[in-house]
């Protein structure tokens, strides 16, 4: 099992009095780019709901001081991403965000969401790339890259993009039925992965990547993969199906699974070694994971309550990442 | 071109439509049998205010005087919850592959800020076309980067041992003035496959629009020797609906080699008629061959509430 130190909290917008009123609260799904003297952070926030208790969800980032991640020194004025156009796949949000450096720019990955009648949203996968670092991002196109198929009919989400081997590869989740419990529409998704040597043009694996654990209607999420000592590791969220967001029984935990070609995954969440706290922010859930390696040492961003509501912590690896 | 129209052939009001529909019969699309030609198209169920469409069919004798057969309920339910088919299919694009049937479901489902969205599905039917099921619960062609909403209208057809897909995407939703609802306006395009399954966009918009805000619908295409020839209906993108000069008319190109279309509405040897079921609209054209004869189906006035017609081809170039 690996051993995971924790630091606790290290950001939550709500801690920021003068903060900007599109960075109300939340700071979910944080992916982290090292640059020389800090760690930039993205993440995804929301500001005040409409009259309807509606949100929008808006990219944003945080810089740690490299050295002591605990310290912020800076953060987004404005956000990364703009919302799409009236009628587009991401009228209504960017989240979550994925980045990865690819020479002197910075590519990003991202889940749009639009609004429905029968159920609350759909999303589908946008490309978008930063030429300053990350501080503002411009979309590839108006429509998605990645979207839904005959056997991934809605809800592609939670994009993870990596380069392996001079190959790109695309982890993902997507919503496999909708379902109505305690009158709410709920969805089940599972994790996925696309191939593709241009980063625009994704060709489907179409198979769940990992096992089931709780059930055939457990969802899966964040699939973060990391190489490293000869193979690949992924860390993720998983919860159940219903009565998801209080219940603490029911809430996401951090799962893990490894493989040798990414394409075949052994979970083995026993692995995992990081669960929810006696007390603070991440007593209630730990969820969307992202592991990083930085001078030698493996750390894990990660959110806690409230997906994300409560702001985001940091793990420290003990020991190595095999 | 020149056509000889043989009147309307079908008036839903005059038979029980199935799944509780009660009006309209849009988007007629054929398919040739030995003895009849089956007849696919959608008609209304109005639930607060708010359709779904149901597709339905008849079966018609090919002198098109006698109704043989009414489906009695819908060779295809609508989709899951969520799914990109939940509210309605319209139009149902059947073609025989193979000595089997494929059809391609223009899926609808309903959005919150614009109304509704669209993307093409795929099903199969075992049964010769009574009933359909769906290959999967999401689509095989929809929204990409450069094709952001609304793609539907799938019209099949294979040559030459490759399938062509031509369909339409929305390129824009816009009010016509403040704090009106919003209107699209959607594009003709092209798509290839080697299955019928796997689908590669063309990725451009195929015919030439006459005006920035002019819509083109339901392609639908045929070859008559060397030359392959495309209908479709055109319209403005606002006031469509209640004014007849905005409203749907039939438009045509043609093709030597399915890449290059030349777009030559003036040739389409048909329009909207006097005092008539298609005075004020002409729309939703499917055209098909039957016996060494070119038939065009098409609706009227309101979008097909009246029902449908047919016109044959008489003369072409």
């Amino acid at each position: 099992m690996f051993r995971w130190r924790k630091y606790g909290l290290i950001f939550n917008p709500t801690d920021f009095k003068d903060r900007p009123e599109w960075i109300n609260e939340y700071a979910q799904a944080p992916n982290a780019i090292v640059f020389e003297k800090f760690v930039r952070v993205f993440f995804c926030c929301r500001p005040k709901p409409d009259a309807k208790g509606q949100f929008v969800s808006y990219c944003a980032f945080v810089d740690l001081n490299r050295h002591d991640l605990s310290k912020i020194i800076n953060i987004a004025t404005k956000p990364v991403l703009e919302l799409g156009a009236l009628g587009t796949f991401d009228e209504f949000g960017t989240y979550p965000v994925s980045v990865i450096k690819e020479s002197d720019e910075i590519i990003a990955y991202y889940g749009g969401w639009t609004r429905c009648e029968s159920v609350p949203f759909n999303i589908s996968l946008g490309c978008a790339k930063s030429k300053d670092n990350g501080e503002s991002f411009a979309k590839t196109g108006v429509g998605p890259v990645l979207s839904h198929s005959l056997d991934e009919p809605f809800v592609v989400t939670s994009p993870k993009i990596r380069k392996y081997n001079n190959s790109w590869y695309l982890f993902y989740t997507s919503g496999q039925k909708w379902f109505i419990y305690n009158g709410r529409a709920e969805i089940v998704y599972k994790l996925r992965l696309a191939t593709s040597s241009d980063r625009l043009t994704w060709k489907k694996v179409n198979k769940n990547i990992i096992t089931d654990k709780l059930g055939p209607d457990e969802a899966q999420a964040c699939p973060d993969v990391i190489y490293a000592n000869g193979k690949y590791h992924m860390f993720y969220c998983y919860r159940q199906a219903v009565d998801f967001r209080v219940n603490t029984n029911n809430t996401y935990r951090i799962g893990y699974a490894f493989s040798n070609d990414l394409i075949n995954w052994t979970r083995d969440d026993s692995k995992a070694g990081i669960d929810i706290s006696e007390s603070g922010f991440d007593n209630e859930m730990v969820a969307y994971p992202t592991v990083i390696e930085l001078d030698r040492k493996y750390y894990m961003f990660y959110l806690g309550n409230k997906v994300g509501k409560a702001g985001f912590g940091l793990a420290e690896l003990e020991g190595d990442l095999k | 071109m020149k056509w000889r129209k043989l009147g309307k052939i079908f008036d839903p009001a005059r038979y029980g439509l199935a799944d509780g529909c009660t009006e309209y019969a849009k988007s007629p699309q054929a398919v040739v049998f030995d003895n009849y030609i089956r007849i696919y198209f959608s008609s209304q169920k109005r639930i607060d205010e708010k359709y779904l469409s149901y597709v339905q069919f008849i079966d018609i004798d090919k002198e098109f005087k006698n109704i043989l057969n009414i489906s009695k309920e819908t060779p295809i339910k609508l989709g899951n919850l969520g799914a990109f088919d939940e509210h309605g299919i319209f139009p149902f694009n059947v073609i025989k592959y193979q000595g089997k049937l494929l059809a391609y479901i223009c899926g609808w489902s309903r959005r919150k800020s614009v109304s509704i969205d669209m993307a093409i599905g795929a099903a199969k039917s075992e049964d010769g076309g009574t009933t359909f099921s769906r290959l999967g619960d999401g689509p095989v062609l929809t929204a990409s980067l450069h094709e952001p909403f609304l793609v539907g209208d799938g019209f099949v057809r294979v040559y030459d041992g490759v399938f062509h897909m031509w369909y339409i995407y929305g390129n824009a939703w816009r009010a016509s003035h403040p704090g009106s609802n919003p209107d699209r306006t959607y594009i003709i395009a092209h798509a290839t496959s080697a299955d019928g399954i796997n689908w590669i966009k063309e990725g451009r918009n195929i015919i030439e629009q006459k005006y920035p805000l002019e819509c083109q619908a339901l392609p639908t295409v045929i070859k008559i020797e060397n030359r392959y020839h495309m209908y479709f209906c055109r319209r403005h993108s606002f006031n469509f609906r209640n004014n007849p000069d905005y409203a749907y008319r039939l438009g045509y190109a043609y093709s030597d080699d399915l890449t290059n279309w030349t777009r030559a509405d003036e040739k389409s040897g048909i329009d909207t008629s006097k005092d008539d079921w298609d005075s004020d609209m002409i729309c939703y054209p499917n055209l098909f061959d039957c016996d060494g004869k070119t038939y065009l189906l098409y609706n009227g006035n309101e979008f097909g509430k009246y029902g449908f017609g047919i016109a044959e081809l008489m003369e072409w170039d």
